[in-house]
């Protein structure tokens, strides 16, 4: 029954696409606004990362050399703001768009029509926060988690841009999740129970939850954070009975979830992969699922380990410091379960295996090293160094973004019908695996040795590790340079054909549809053994 | 058969009115730290903030068991240009006896300004025990220019304070609070 519905519905609503710019604008169809999202992020990503060349170009030497502290200020601000709303969650939004409604067996996602609209918001939240930058006294100069009094009594008016920019963001997430959210409650195959989800499709699901539950919060923040500057309440001024530190708390209680909603679907991708090419069944589903269930609620309860060095009373500083290393466990348990899905599985290393290979050593590397930073009177070291630096990037840029260029070489052949250039795809792996760890490994010595982070200059004796980093930085914004090619010669369509299962021990419904996915799929619902 | 899709299509109404109930809620629950906050650090007196009222001397048995130091430490915030000091910089006191520091303030400048006072103690939790009778802090502070003045601040130790508390400083940041003085009277301890 519920087959012919859809078919019917199907002629009803979409006629043949329009073409050109027409067809991108209007779009509601889950591939198109999940290619939209996918491209918007890799832009984004190349932005974030011009401007992280110019931190890097600054930082090479001691010294203040190419811009001006204001305008070092405007760079790292902007490029964690890009990067973490522009660049990381977008491109997992896309591959979201893309991927749920296939692995569940959906035509589509629930409201095409709102993920339209979430998607084109976003261009108008980065132009606005790019244009700041041009405007007299320049863009956001407070860190990308705008603490006051920084982001308040000392900040410029271009403030309200930012304000402005951060809620459309906001409720582009909030939309993405709601569809997610709806997607996968309501247009599950017939057959298709929970405990039958992909995990990527669990992840995103929990992701969806994390997403509506602290956007509104963060929401609320830079509300707050608006009237104190514009409209003169004393939500975070002591002078007028508030308290800079509650905006500490509340940027913390929406930043912490935050990460993991960062890393979750990444779970989700490296779940995904390591079967594939281990040609065995995920070990320990359901303890993924658990796993990844109680990470998310945890992560409600840990926000206080960024803040240990505001004076906290000591009893509040070890329940954040053990709450901190209990979500260590359920993320140790995913770890030992991507390693048991390996052991003694037929390995064969294509490019998405390599990703994920790297994406499982070099994100636990961050995770230990947040370890290291949950232990409060280390963290008194630590915080506020280049230590954390090294810790977030490891889990962000080899964990969350290395596990999303996986995903973008394990389901590119699906979405294009062609295999992309592997020689290229092996360059670009190689120079960013090692430039990558040239990049941020020394971090963590200068790091320990005090080096300061979001500071323009620094004493001479971290002139060496320094250098070594900006070059590691150079040769790994280079590298990305690589895959735009190899994104560019696959949208040409470039390539051999594949297969419909595209990758030898690849299990799920995306593999059993043709390749290239067509405009439409699973317009009848498939059955689910 | 279109009674199929009708009924998803109601499904995720549904939902998504549940979904944007919770978006709303989270969007509330936000604002409503900043009063939950509040409480909580009064309530354990965790954040270092005294009591923002006079708090009224009943005549209590003073414990000369034990003599607690108080520092006194003053600062004027970015900005605000007044001089200002603690007549006296350390005080030796029993838990429950009455005891007056005089604070003095001066305007250095040529223009009128109003002043807010803002405390804090440290240790946090010794906050809870110190007893203000009548304090500076209270109210803002106007002062014309080239004005001076003696601020006193009148306060008991509450004799219930924790034993491992033998000494703790409270620290007054003065704040320029003349733009927002005009018509509203600051209330702030
Ligand atoms: C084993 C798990 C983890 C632990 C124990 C942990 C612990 C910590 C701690 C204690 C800090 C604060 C350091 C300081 O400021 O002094 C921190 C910072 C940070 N962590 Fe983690 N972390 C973990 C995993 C992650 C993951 C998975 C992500 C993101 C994908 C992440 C992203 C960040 C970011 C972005 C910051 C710095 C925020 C800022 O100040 O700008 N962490 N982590
Ligand atoms: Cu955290």
């Amino acid at each position: 029954m519920s087959t012919a519905t859809t078919e019917l519905d199907h002629d009803d609503h979409h006629h043949h696409a329009p073409s050109g710019i027409k067809r991108w604008l209007f779009t509601t169809n889950h591939k198109d606004i999940g290619t939209l999202y996918l491209w918007f992020a890799f832009i984004m990503f190349l932005t974030g990362g011009a401007m992280a060349m110019v931190i890097r170009a600054e930082l090479f030497q001691p010294g203040l050399q190419i811009v001006d502290p204001n305008f070092f200020n405007q760079m790292t601000t902007v490029h964690g703001l890009i990067m973490v709303f522009g660049a990381v969650m977008p491109a997992f939004t896309g591959l979201a768009n893309w991927l749920v409604p296939m692995m569940i067996g959906a035509p589509d996602m629930a409201l095409p029509r709102m993920n339209n609209w979430s998607f084109w918001i976003l261009p108008m939240a980065f132009t606005i926060l790019l244009a700041s930058l041009f405007m007299e006294g320049g863009g956001p100069a407070f860190g990308w988690t705008f603490y006051a009094p920084l982001s308040t009594t000392y900040s410029n008016d271009t403030t309200a841009l930012f304000v402005f920019s951060v809620h459309i963001m906001g409720i582009s997430s909030i939309m993405g999740a709601i569809n997610v959210i709806v997607t996968i409650f309501n247009m599950r195959a017939p057959g298709m129970t929970w405990m039958k989800m992909p995990l990527f499709v669990w992840t995103w699901l929990i992701t969806a939850f994390l997403l509506i539950a602290v956007m509104p919060v963060l929401a609320g923040a830079v509300t707050m954070v608006l009237t104190d500057k514009f409209f003169g309440t004393s939500f975070f001024n002591a002078a007028g009975g508030g308290d800079p530190v509650m905006f500490q708390h509340i940027f913390w209680f929406f930043g912490h979830p935050e990460v993991y909603i960062m890393i979750l679907p990444a779970f989700g991708i490296i779940s995904a992969i390591v079967p594939t090419f281990s040609r065995k069944k995920l070990f320990g589903y359901a303890s993924m699922v658990y796993a990844t269930t109680s990470i998310a609620l945890l992560s409600f309860i840990v926000w206080a380990h960024h803040m240990f060095t505001t004076g906290m009373p000591v009893g509040a500083e070890l329940f954040f410091m053990f709450a901190t290393m209990l979500i260590s466990v359920p993320t140790g348990v995913k770890v030992f379960n991507w390693v048991a899905t390996m052991w003694r599985g037929s390995l064969s290393f294509e490019v998405p295996m390599l990703f994920a290979l790297a994406f499982i050593v070099l994100f636990t590397i961050g995770g230990l090293s947040g370890l290291m930073l949950a232990i409060t009177p280390v963290d008194f070291q630590y915080h506020d160094t280049y230590f954390v630096v090294a810790h977030f990037h490891y889990v962000l840029v080899t964990g969350a973004i290395f596990s999303i260029m996986a995903a973008v070489y394990y389901w590119l052949p699906k979405w294009t019908g062609k295999m992309f250039d592997v020689t290229l795809a092996k360059w670009h792996f190689w120079c960013s695996l090692i430039s990558v760890n040239v990049l941020f490994f020394p971090m963590h010595f200068v790091g320990l040795a005090g080096m300061p982070r979001r500071i323009p200059d620094y004493a001479l004796q971290f002139a060496d590790f320094n250098k070594w980093i900006s070059l590691g930085g150079f040769a790994f914004g280079l590298s990305q340079l690589i895959f735009l090619a190899l994104l560019i010669k696959a949208c040409r369509k470039h390539g051999e054909p594949v297969s419909d299962q595209v990758w030898e021990g690849a299990e799920g419904l995306e593999w059993e549809i043709p390749s290239p996915a067509p405009y439409h799929t699973f317009d009848t619902p498939p059955v689910i053994k | 058969m279109t009674e199929g899709s009708n009924n998803s299509q109601s499904n995720n109404g549904k939902l998504v009115l549940k979904l944007v109930a919770v978006v709303i809620g989270m969007f509330g629950f936000a604002f409503a730290l900043v009063p939950l906050y509040e409480v909580f650090c009064q309530v354990t007196g965790i954040n270092g903030k005294t009591s923002d009222t006079a708090a009224i001397y009943e005549s209590i048995e003073v414990d000369h068991s034990r003599m607690i130091t108080i520092e006194f430490i003053t600062r004027t915030n970015t900005g605000m240009p007044w001089e200002f000091k603690a007549q006296t910089r350390k005080v030796e006191v029993y838990p429950g006896e009455m005891n007056q520091v005089d604070f003095y303030v001066k305007n250095n400048t040529h223009k009128d300004y109003v002043a807010q006072a803002v405390p804090s103690v440290s240790p946090g939790t010794a906050a809870l025990y110190m007893n203000k009778t009548e304090c500076f802090c209270f109210n803002n502070q106007p002062l014309a220019a080239g004005e001076e003045a003696i601020m006193p601040m009148k306060f008991y130790v509450d004799p219930q304070l924790p034993k491992d508390i033998k000494f703790f400083t409270l620290q007054y940041t003065l704040y320029d609070v003349t733009a927002s003085a005009e018509g509203v009277a600051m209330n702030q301890g």
